[in-house]
């Protein structure tokens, strides 16, 4: 008694967490609703910025889960939370109730639908892909356009659902920039004659190595950046795409032909996550992600208490700070069990 | 002795403002262009004479539409002017048979009571003065509600109203106390004589036992004549003056006068018909969904009768039209609206007494602009000849899948077409207009009405509202214009489209500019039936709601667009539909944005049913392609 802890989410905050929690001898029961724990990770084909394999990520996480103090379902997804007297019942999608004296959430984020930015074209022009779509390529080795062609000219587009105030989020997704840069520059190594550009409104690279990334991808990879939101997509009689931009370093509306175009996906509160803040009453932001007690000092903390956050439920995160902010979760878990006891 | 000096006051009032009433419509009438004046000739002495009358009884006195509307509102506004009109009527009669002579002038009706003190002792004279005390009754009633809602519009199921200015609220406590005061100076009167029936008779008698009512009685048939008095003098400089103006307003709009494009006396008449009642600031979108309570017609209007600087309140509007729809009065507030956006601010200026009382007309001049033309640039473009011509516009461009549907609709027609904006073409003008940059619109639209001469088309097909209420109303086109619903109506008609039926519940919204912009509402829910189970949502055709996503609000931010566009999806989506339809990009576009429902436009709806393995268009596109890689590849 006393230390039954429900983590809702098997991604990689939702991994490390409960590893964490179950060394320090709690009871753990991970929820995860796809088949397979990994979240977005196992989509991945290398990481920036050092590119690394992604399996190796999911390797460690594995190990981490890989506990007696684990109790894993997987293709079970959460409905709910309920405190009552001290503890939580956690609702489960195939009606069972399981009783928590805390509970993590750890739900992970959905990348933005991209075809709701449909003057981009996505499902409607086959040429246009998402950034998900070519990690898949990637592991495949096999960049190809929809007819099985090569592509010669490739485009990425930054910031799609993301700082677009017209799609509802405002928020920089924080990690397409470094992505975009990775995935040109893994473009150029696959294809040696392909062209690539990317059309971004500003470069942000602000985590550890990206600016270094960034320049590598402009000295030795001849990757085009180019200053400017895509405004529109057509397609010509050719089956090519035509990206409209407007060049704002040079100030001139630019028409360009490309064979395939990138969508870099923003991230977005995941709507599992929706769920569970709108049925147990946990605050989220204006961004719709989980509002955490506090920015500065109570990150993991929500407006329940017995209840915390680890991950890109609060905002958008890469691994290295998902995987810090879930350990973060686990001392204050610890922290609150203790409290509890006494 | 039939006189008394206590009268002047009154007759002071009536006769300026019957006076200043003609003066006024003289003016006005002047200031009319000529087809108008021919207009309002021709309305005089044919059928909308008793037209006019008819809507006047019904609408300025019964106050039908605001009372199906808003019924303790409507009961408010009846009271008061049928009341009133009902009191005078049956106070004129009451003079004349009961008087000494006929043919009174008109203060006898009104202070009758005074000259006769005893009447009301036989049997018909007491039914007689019942009849009067049911009316002011009826009339103190309306008023109490008035009273109650300047300090809580909700009583009266209002959830906001107007602000007063000080002739205003002058003029309204002149009016408020009117009734009042009559009614104390006949029961005094009455409580002296012992006359009076079941208000004024009772009220007097219950007064007479503990006042001096003989001494009392005399300063309230002052109070009452100066009340009156100073309510016709004011009336002019007040929100008031809608109560003459929409006579006029009335037997114009009846014969045939309509706003247009320009300011003028039509405009003004518009302007000063205004009750400023506050049923468009309950019709507005802006104001139940974003709580922006201050830019709605009503003070759209008072801001120009005040010539304020409106340029704020102006752009601040989504130009929906759901206040034209919802005013009692059948003010042409978004085309005033539109007009006023034209204009550079205006200087307040100076006012003296004579110029409140007859202010210059009210003009609205254009913003001037350099002389120079603002889009030399444009491309030269050679249009084909051809049969169809089919202009997509910027926003549909914007949303591919209508156009790739409606490509799909014109191949599948068979019919000899063109595109006339494939590579991205000219706007049509109407953002430029809706910003009030009208002349470097109409560049635009004479560069677009070359292309489309050219082009010899004998049909010319838009996707887009905003695009056809422009072609409508600002080209002047020999084409047959077609919103791509029309066009595919007659498709279906014609029997050049076969197509099956899917059975999906779908509903329908209304586009602002297709349906109360242009009138367009049966051929897209026709269409609709034609392929899809079409169910009601409760705001159809005139009432349908705005996208939030309307090019025409310069003023607010996307937050607050969204959050229009979320509540109307919201209200559309309440009876779980498969898709919601509608027949606009920019819609589309906008409730993409804010619902999990698939939004389609009616082509696309349309475009899937022509087929006969259709594609299923994919709302989660994302999980499609991850459970089959291998089909992307």
């Amino acid at each position: 008694m006393g230390r039954r802890v429900v983590v809702i989410g098997g991604g990689v905050a939702g991994m490390e967490a409960a590893g964490q929690l179950a060394r320090r001898g709690c009871n753990v029961t991970v929820f995860e609703k796809e088949t397979e724990t990994g979240g977005h990770v196992k989509n991945w084909f290398h990481l920036f910025p050092d590119r690394k394999d992604s399996r190796d990520v999911l390797r460690y996480l594995g190990n981490k889960i890989n506990h007696n103090n684990i109790t894993l379902f997987t293709g079970i997804a959460v409905e709910g939370i309920r405190p009552s007297n001290g503890s939580f019942s956690v609702f489960t999608g195939d009606g069972n109730e399981i009783t928590a004296d805390a509970v993590v959430v750890a739900t992970g984020f959905d990348l933005f639908r991209s075809e709701k930015k449909e003057e981009y074209g996505y499902g409607i022009y086959e040429n246009v892909i998402t950034s998900a779509d070519l990690e898949r390529m990637f592991r495949k080795d096999q960049i190809r356009m929809h007819d099985g062609s090569i592509p010669g000219k490739i485009g990425l587009v930054h910031c799609v659902g993301s700082r677009d105030e017209k799609a509802g989020n405002l928020y920089c997704s924080k990690l397409c920039c470094v992505t975009a840069v990775k995935q040109a520059m893994e473009i150029a190594e696959h294809l040696e004659d392909a062209k690539v550009f990317c059309f971004y409104m500003d470069m942000r690279m602000g985590g550890a190595m990206y600016e270094e990334l960034y320049r590598e991808a402009q000295e030795n990879y001849g990757i085009g950046f180019i200053r400017g939101k895509v405004s529109e997509v057509a397609q010509n009689i050719d089956n090519k795409l035509i990206v409209k931009v407007e060049d704002t370093l040079t100030g001139r509306p630019l028409k360009m032909e490309i064979d395939l175009l990138v969508l870099m996906a923003g991230m977005e509160m995941s709507e599992g996550g929706k769920k569970i803040a709108q049925s147990a009453g946990l605050d989220t932001g204006e961004n719709r992600f989980f509002k955490p007690a506090d920015l500065h000092f109570a990150s993991n903390e929500s407006n329940i208490k017995g209840v915390f956050y680890a991950g890109t439920c609060t905002m958008p995160m890469n691994i290295t700070e998902a995987i810090s902010h879930a350990r973060a979760a686990a001392a204050d878990v610890m922290d609150y069990l203790d409290k509890q006891k006494n | 002795m039939q006189f008394d000096p206590f009268v002047i006051p009154f007759n002071i009032g009536l006769y300026f403002i019957l006076i200043y009433a003609v003066v006024r419509s003289v003016r006005w009438f002047s200031n009319l262009s000529r087809p108008d004046k021919l207009r309002l000739q021709r309305g005089f002495f044919g059928s909308a004479f008793g037209r006019s009358l008819k809507e006047i009884f019904m609408e300025s006195l019964i106050h039908r539409k605001i009372l199906k509307a808003n019924f303790r509102l409507g009961y408010m506004h009846m009271s008061l002017a049928f009341g009133w009109f009902l009191l005078i009527l049956f106070g004129t009669i009451e003079a004349d048979i009961f008087g000494t002579r006929h043919l009174n002038p008109p203060y006898k009706a009104i202070f009758f009571k005074f000259f006769n003190p005893d009447h009301g002792r036989t049997g018909f004279e007491a039914v007689y003065s019942f009849l009067m005390d049911l009316i002011l009754a009826f009339i103190l009633s309306g008023l109490i509600l008035a009273v109650i809602k300047r300090f809580s519009s909700k009583v009266v199921g209002m959830k906001k109203t107007t602000k007063l200015k000080l002739p205003d609220k002058i003029a309204l406590t002149s009016l408020w106390l009117i009734f009042p005061s009559r009614l104390i100076a006949e029961s005094l009167t009455s409580g002296v004589y012992g006359t009076g029936s079941f208000l004024t008779g009772s009220l007097g008698s219950v007064l007479a036992s503990f006042l001096p009512a003989n001494q009392l009685a005399y300063p309230f048939w002052w109070l009452y004549s100066l009340s009156l008095g100073t309510f016709f003098l004011l009336l002019p400089v007040t929100r008031y003056m809608h109560i003459p103006t929409e006579l006029f307003l009335i037997f114009a709009r009846n014969s045939g006068i309509r706003t247009g494009d320009q300011s003028g006396a039509f405009t003004e008449i518009q302007t000063y018909s205004c009750s400023s009642c506050g049923i468009c600031i309950d019709a507005c979108q802006l104001n139940f969904s974003t709580g922006i309570t201050n830019i709605q017609s009503a003070y759209l209007m008072k801001g120009i009768r005040n010539n304020e600087d409106v340029n704020d309140i102006a752009f601040n509007c989504l130009m929906c039209g759901r206040c034209d729809r919802y005013c009692p009065v059948g003010i042409e507030l978004t085309p005033i609206r539109m007009i006023r956006r034209r204009a550079e601010s205006v200087e307040p200026p100076e006012k003296s007494l004579w110029s409140r009382y007859f202010p210059d007309l009210i003009k609205i001049v254009n913003t001037r602009s350099n002389g120079h033309p603002a889009f030399s640039w444009l491309p030269q473009i050679k249009t084909e000849a051809t049969e169809v011509l089919y202009y997509a516009g910027c926003m549909t461009h914007l949303t591919p899948a209508i156009k790739k549907a409606m490509i799909r609709i014109l191949d599948a027609s068979g019919m000899n077409y063109r595109f006339l904006d494939e590579a991205g073409g000219v706007c049509c003008g109407r953002p430029l207009m809706l910003a009030g940059k009208d002349k470097e619109a109409r560049e635009l639209i004479n560069f677009n009405s070359g292309l489309i001469r050219d082009s010899g088309a004998r049909i010319l097909v838009t996707s887009c509202p905003i695009c056809y209420k422009v072609f409508r109303e600002s080209y002047y086109l020999e084409v047959e214009l077609m919103h791509h619903t029309q066009f595919i109506k007659m498709l279906i008609d014609e029997d050049m489209l076969r197509l099956r039926f899917l059975r999906k519940k779908v509903v329908y919204h209304a586009p602002c500019d297709l349906g109360r912009g242009s009138g367009i509402y049966d051929e897209p829910k026709d269409v609709l039936r034609h392929v899809a189970r079409l169910q009601p949502t409760g705001f159809d055709d005139d009432d349908s709601l705005c996208c939030g996503g309307s090019l025409g609000n310069t003023r607010i931010s996307y937050r607050q667009k969204n959050k229009i566009a979320a509540d109307a999806a919201s209200a559309l989506t309440k009876g779980n539909p498969e898709i919601l339809a509608t027949a606009c990009p920019l819609c589309k576009k906008t409730f993409t944005t804010v619902t999990d429902t698939r939004v389609a436009d009616i082509a696309e709806i349309v475009a899937e049913a022509i087929a006969p393995n259709p594609p299923e268009l994919k709302k989660h596109v994302v999980k499609e392609l991850y459970r089959e890689p291998a089909d992307m590849i």
